[in-house]
């Protein structure tokens, strides 16, 4: 009894000690964009949407197991990997198109952090400056252990979504119906919504974040199914997030009246009604998640980017040492949080252009990844098995299919 | 051949020309083979119509950039096995080496190579490796602007190389290791502290490579300028017990028992199994004690003399201990039941005469803890009293061991 109980105790220190990586990066996946597509969903159809989180959680942990079993495995970052087996050019491309669909995501970022703190009449020029400064001084200062810190603090506060959820009192009843009851509806904007979720859950930067981050925490294949087990709890965690976000909006806005909102601000406001409280932890929970992905997004980037290019990189190197690295950083945050600052600078167009621009990377590193978990002579005995194999390709098909779709119908909806 | 360089960008895709002229493929790939020449292309691949066919560079005449390579002999063989070949652009073009001089891991773009005819053939060897944005340029736009075009524009973009003899490539598997001919001995004469910040940029498998051929004192000596202490442990448990024997019994006792303590306990056994006896008791005392106490800190190289030694005794010890000089700035001085009695900072014996009593040169007050003392307390006491060494007793009052002020700066460190 007593050694099942302390082999139970080091299970749980093995996992407290690769805690962080896989985390993070799940939770980091509910951004201010991920916000807006659930509470959208929520206002406007209210419980049905909630069974495609099931299939999405499954996704999310296929494609993400994938990356932390690479890193822990061959000790190094994706880009470093791609760079190794498919060469500069390739690398090359990737990295541009990385760079350019990331810089639209921090600019969404900073919307966020700008339309959260409006609601409590913070102006967006004091708000985004002091949120981009804070965000380059914490990584450029910090080292990596404070810093995951910091972010796990960070992951702790989505739970303001789960005490708002149970604020608006929702039906718990048809939520849980709707949870495991695949509804579809041959109504465009359905449709286009169920296609948005699945289309928000991956990006592309996070496998890239995730590998190096494991690679970072040097979580070895020793350790790795310590790692695995957390990776599958960050995803679930994200996935009840998201369960929380949606049901919040279908109980305060949706069972009103069926509607609209603009930005994931508006639905914080739909929640009012229901008390302070529900509405104040909504907008800090918005203003957290942009936050935390201002700060890993422009980190990821860099680090992806002169990985896989060769240049030097990392905060403990000093500015000198590493300049490509510091610009990149330092531009895409100072761009993105710039162009928020711009009166009537078209957002709205730059966010399509970001869906786009996921549109066509993603595919592409989806493939990569399989193609590189499936040598041997990287992956040794942690190649895919076999139904593993059909599991990852059939995401992979599912994937492109649900983005390249999602992009068709962003460009047609954005062009009109 | 106007030009005496030619870029392994250029060389890809070149076509081979037999006697009369006719294409018979397009190179694939160049090799060298190490245990034949450190820097000569050795073989050429060049992909046949239906299989690849290797060229040995005897078989050239020429090598032009524009004409491409003309054969002085057309009988190549089929290729099929490279065990005895660094291929340059699978083993080397985009993989991470270690760039001896400038002590870091980089990342290979591109190979520059001279040509140089001997008077039957153009014969090529490897310069330099190429890093940097140039090289990257070369690579980005070979086979989309015309050569020359490339070459021009190019010569804009500042270089970056690293000469071929000191470029150390990194090849984890040992047999293959042997059979091309790489050593890391270059690594040797590096500062133990570079070393070790090249290893940490350097996936496991890599890395244990390293530690795995060079000797065991360099190998010692940087993995105890490793920073982070799981991956100490994870080189070590990496390599072969023998070999993390040899290496543990190198270090200095209490980074030896700091390292073997963050092991798997069956692990760490299994070296222990493996040191010398005089080591290994050293460190199993150390190994005792706690982490977070004085016992866990302190080290057990330290020379001691008897309370009524003179200080010519005190140079006679230090002749026989002078592996200890570099580190060491204390005396110390025991009574018959080896208590601890006096402390005697070195430097008082440049002033003092040969026959004078080491007692008479001792600090005013001895300061000193006990093994179980607290980490937090012990770096009080370095800050509090400005220490460069403290000694630390047992239970009985006892000389245990003595802790120094690289040990308490590692500590605030980690903070």
């Amino acid at each position: 009894m007593r050694k099942t109980l302390e082999r139970y105790k080091a299970h749980i220190l093995v996992f407290l000690a690769v805690l962080g990586p896989g985390f993070i990066t799940a939770m980091v996946d509910n951004d201010s964009g991920g916000i807006y597509t659930y509470s959208a969903a929520g206002a406007k159809y209210g419980y049905l949407p909630l069974w495609t989180l099931l299939p999405i959680t499954v996704v999310l942990v296929i494609t993400q197991e994938m990356c932390s079993r690479m890193g822990a495995v061959t000790g190094k970052g994706l880009s470093d990997l791609i760079r190794e087996e498919f060469g500069l050019r390739i690398t090359f491309l990737l990295m541009a198109l990385l760079v350019l669909v990331n810089l639209t995501n921090v600019m969404t970022e900073f919307a966020g952090v700008a339309s959260s703190l409006e609601l409590f009449h913070i102006s967006k020029y004091i708000s985004v400056p002091l949120a981009a400064i804070g965000v380059w001084f914490l990584v450029v200062e910090g080292n990596y252990t404070g810093v995951e810190k910091v972010f796990l603090f960070a992951s702790v506060i989505y739970i303001t979504y789960i005490i708002s959820g149970f604020l608006v009192r929702p039906d718990w009843k048809s939520a849980a119906i709707n949870s495991v009851r695949p509804i579809l509806m041959l109504d465009s904007g359905y449709i286009y919504m169920l296609i948005g979720m699945v289309g928000t859950t991956i990006a592309p930067w996070m496998q890239f974040y995730l590998q190096s981050a494991v690679v970072e925490k040097g979580v070895t294949a020793k350790d790795y199914a310590a790692s695995r087990l957390e990776v599958t709890v960050g995803c679930i965690m994200t996935n009840v997030i998201a369960f929380f976000i949606i049901v919040a909006c279908a109980g305060a806005i949706w069972r009103v009246a069926p509607k609209d909102i603009k930005d994931a601000a508006d639905a914080a406001v739909g929640l009012k009604p229901f008390g302070q409280y529900a509405f104040l932890l909504f907008s800090a929970g918005l203003l957290n998640a942009s936050v935390f992905a201002a700060s890993i997004l422009p980190l990821s980037t860099a680090y992806s980017v002169c990985e896989g290019l060769g240049f030097e990189s990392g905060v403990n190197r000093r500015i000198r040492e590493a300049p490509v690295f510091y610009f990149l950083y330092t531009m895409l945050i100072v761009v993105g949080a710039g162009v928020v600052l711009i009166p009537k600078f078209p957002l709205v167009k730059m966010i399509l252009l970001s869906q786009v621009l996921n549109g066509v990377l993603l595919p592409l590193i989806l493939i990569f990844m399989v193609i590189l978990i499936n040598k041997r002579e990287l992956m040794g005995e942690w190649v895919n098995p076999r139904w593993f194999n059909w599991a990852s390709w059939a995401t992979v098909v599912i994937m492109i299919g649900l983005t390249l779709a999602l992009t068709g119908m962003t460009l047609r909806t954005g062009g009109s | 051949m106007a030009d005496n360089y030619l870029f392994f960008t250029e060389l890809l895709s070149m076509p081979v020309l037999d006697l009369k002229g006719r294409r018979i493929g397009r190179v694939k790939d160049a090799a060298l083979v190490p245990r034949e020449h450190a820097a000569r292309i050795d073989r050429f691949l060049v992909g046949g119509p239906e299989t690849w066919l290797t060229l040995r560079f005897d078989q050239i005449r020429s090598i032009d950039l524009d004409r491409g390579i003309q054969l002085s002999d057309e009988q190549l063989l089929p290729y099929h096995d490279d065990e005895y070949m660094l291929r340059i652009g699978r083993d080397l073009l985009d993989q991470q080496i270690i760039d001896v001089t400038g002590r870091k891991v980089v990342r290979v773009t591109d190979v520059t190579m001279g040509v140089q005819h001997d008077g039957q053939r153009d014969i090529l060897t490897v310069i330099e490796v190429d890093i940097g944005v140039r090289s990257m340029f070369r690579r980005l736009f070979q086979g989309v602007l015309p050569k020359h075009l490339v070459r021009r524009l190019q010569r804009r973009i500042p270089p970056n190389s690293i000469r071929w003899e000191f470029a150390n490539v990194v090849e984890p598997d040992p047999l293959r290791r042997l059979r091309l001919n790489i050593s890391y001995e270059k690594l040797e004469d590096m500062h133990p502290a570079d070393l070790a910040d090249i290893v940490e940029d350097l996936a496991p498998a890599e890395r244990e490579a390293i530690f795995d051929s060079i000797d065991s004192e360099a190998a010692a000596d940087a993995l105890s300028e490793v920073e982070d202490p799981k991956m100490q442990a994870s080189i070590l448990e990496a390599l072969e017990p023998e070999k993390a024997a040899d290496i543990v019994e190198e270090m200095s006792p209490d980074e030896a028992a700091d390292i073997l303590s963050e092991l798997e306990d069956e692990t760490s056994e299994e070296i222990l199994d493996e040191m010398d006896s005089a080591p290994k008791i050293e460190v199993q005392e150390l190994l005792e004690f706690a982490d977070d106490t004085a016992g866990g800190l302190m080290n057990t190289e330290y020379v001691v003399l008897h309370d009524n030694a003179t200080v010519s005794d005190a140079m006679a010890a230090l002749k026989g201990n002078e592996e200890l000089l570099e580190t060491l700035n204390t005396l110390f001085l025991i009574d018959e039941e080896e208590h601890l009695t006096a402390a005697i900072p070195l430097a008082r014996l440049f002033l003092a005469g040969g026959d004078s009593r080491l007692k008479e040169l001792a600090s005013e007050t001895l300061l000193q803890v006990t093994v179980d003392e607290t980490q937090d307390r012990v770096s009080e006491y370095f800050d509090k009293y400005n220490l460069l060494t403290l000694p630390v007793v047992d239970d009985e009052g006892k000389l245990a061991g003595v802790i120094t002020a690289d040990d308490i700066i590692s500590i605030l460190r980690q903070k």
